[in-house]
């Protein structure tokens, strides 16, 4: 199977296989107006298989949210046809606006007008803290 | 921007040794103080019900000569037309120059500090934090014991929603030699995030057991904590664990000499009326030295010298 190779854009590499779906969804390129392939099931000689996401943009990816879903994903930056950039991802210190405080005796689930803010309190459990109550929230199963 | 005091970890080791040295000092020279915040205005906004914590403050800011304003009620303020905390304290920021809020949802002086210029105090987020409440429990021990290191100290009964409770693990960790001993119900015990924190992360000991006689012999600090009803969703859970632990004077007579009982109030039953003659019982010393450091708290957070 052939997909084009792009000019200028992104290519989100070593997806988990079968969640590219999901990441679709959590960027919202859905909203894009350019081409966006989805490509299910590559071979991988690290991984058995993946996914990949090519987007014929040069859109600016959220590095948090990726990073907080799957830290082992790696983001190309794709220039003239030649490949400029390939960004490591780590788990975020702080997320704004990615997960919700699920303690109902947080402010933040009354005043939806405030931004949820956590921030990581323990690496290898990825656990991450609400900087309003402290409710700890693991990230999801991914 | 202003200074607040939202948890207790606000405030490193030497501001609060320094705090309970000023209220060491008001107790011993009132007169000096009476006139130190003349024409400043406290603002008590008190979105859930409180008698000690509010009255303390207010008698506090009365103590040095300012005045106070505010509400004791979410339903008597514009939280009841739907206002966000977030707005109602930026207004009354306005016409304040310190602020004291209770708040039933936790991290919500967080949120009002987010838009307010003006030193915000946390006199109580739900079961989040009450660290006015710890520097009144830092003040007894020290008036009691003389130091606030090398001690074994026992909290009793609601660990897992008794702010009070957290907030004082989370100041004594940071003091040397102390034993912590953590008695509850199961259902009850301290957050795991508390222990992570405070202890683990840090190295420090502590015990958890569901059988206070046990220990009894074991502390210097004995710190009792009330099942609160209103922190409960669930009338039944509340009905079946209300009454896990009861101190009334036969459960003391192992007890050390010089233990000190500790007690943020209001109790219910878990501390027998005839336990209040024992010389040992300390909380109602407790609350009369809320009153001072809140008034060297107000102090500081102004930035007034006296």
């Amino acid at each position: 199977m052939n997909i084009d190779s792009i000019h200028n854009g992104v290519v989100l590499d070593h997806i988990k296989a079968g969640k590219s779906m999901d990441i679709y969804k959590y960027l919202h390129l859905d909203e894009l107006d350019c081409s966006v392939a989805i490509i299910k099931n590559v071979r991988s000689g690290r991984m058995g298989k993946k996914d990949i996401i090519k987007i014929d943009s040069p859109v600016e990816v959220d590095l948090d949210v990726l990073g907080y879903i799957d830290s082992n994903i790696t983001v190309n930056i794709i220039r003239d046809g030649v490949r400029v950039e390939k960004k490591h991802l780590e788990l975020p210190q702080k997320l704004v606006n990615i997960i919700h405080c699920k303690n109902p005796r947080c402010i933040t689930t009354s005043e939806s007008q405030l931004d949820a803010i956590f921030f990581l309190s323990n690496a290898e459990t990825h656990t991450y803290r609400c900087a309003y109550c402290e409710a700890e929230e693991s990230r999801k199963k991914f | 921007m202003a200074r607040n005091l939202i948890d207790i970890v606000d405030l490193t080791v030497e501001e609060i040794d320094e705090l309970i040295a000023v209220a060491e000092d008001i107790i011993e020279n009132p007169v000096k103080y009476q006139d130190a915040c003349a024409h400043k205005q406290l603002a008590t906004l008190f979105f859930e019900p409180s008698t000690r914590t509010r009255l303390s403050f207010e008698s506090a800011m009365l103590g040095l000569g300012g005045s106070v304003l505010g509400f004791s009620a979410a339903s008597s303020s514009s939280t009841a037309k739907g206002e966000t905390v977030g707005d109602t304290v930026r207004t009354v920021g306005c016409y304040a120059d310190i602020i004291a809020m209770r708040h039933p949802k936790e991290g919500a002086p967080i949120a009002a500090a987010q838009v307010c210029d003006t030193p915000i105090i946390n006199a109580g987020d739900g079961g989040h934090c009450h660290p006015t409440q710890t520097l009144t429990d830092l003040l007894t021990i020290h008036r009691e014991k003389g130091r606030l290191d090398n001690f074994t100290v026992g909290f009793c009964g609601d660990l897992k929603f008794g702010r009070t409770v957290h907030s004082l693990v989370n100041a004594l960790s940071r003091y040397e030699g102390i034993n912590f001993v953590f008695i509850s119900p199961v259902e009850l015990k301290l957050p795991r995030y508390v222990k992570e924190e405070a202890l683990k992360k840090k190295g420090i000991p502590y015990t958890q057991t569901t059988d206070l006689e046990s220990v009894m012999s074991d502390l210097d600090i004995l710190y009792m904590t009330r099942v609160q009803r209103e922190r409960f969703f669930n009338e039944e859970d509340y009905m079946r664990l209300k009454d896990s632990y009861i101190l009334n004077p036969e459960k003391l007579v192992n007890a050390k000499p010089d233990l000190s009982i500790l007690h943020p109030l209001p109790r219910v039953n878990e501390i027998t009326v005839d336990v209040d003659k024992d010389p040992r019982a300390a909380y109602w010393r407790q609350v009369a030295n809320g009153k001072y450091i809140r008034m060297a708290l107000i102090l500081k957070l102004l930035g007034i010298e006296v």
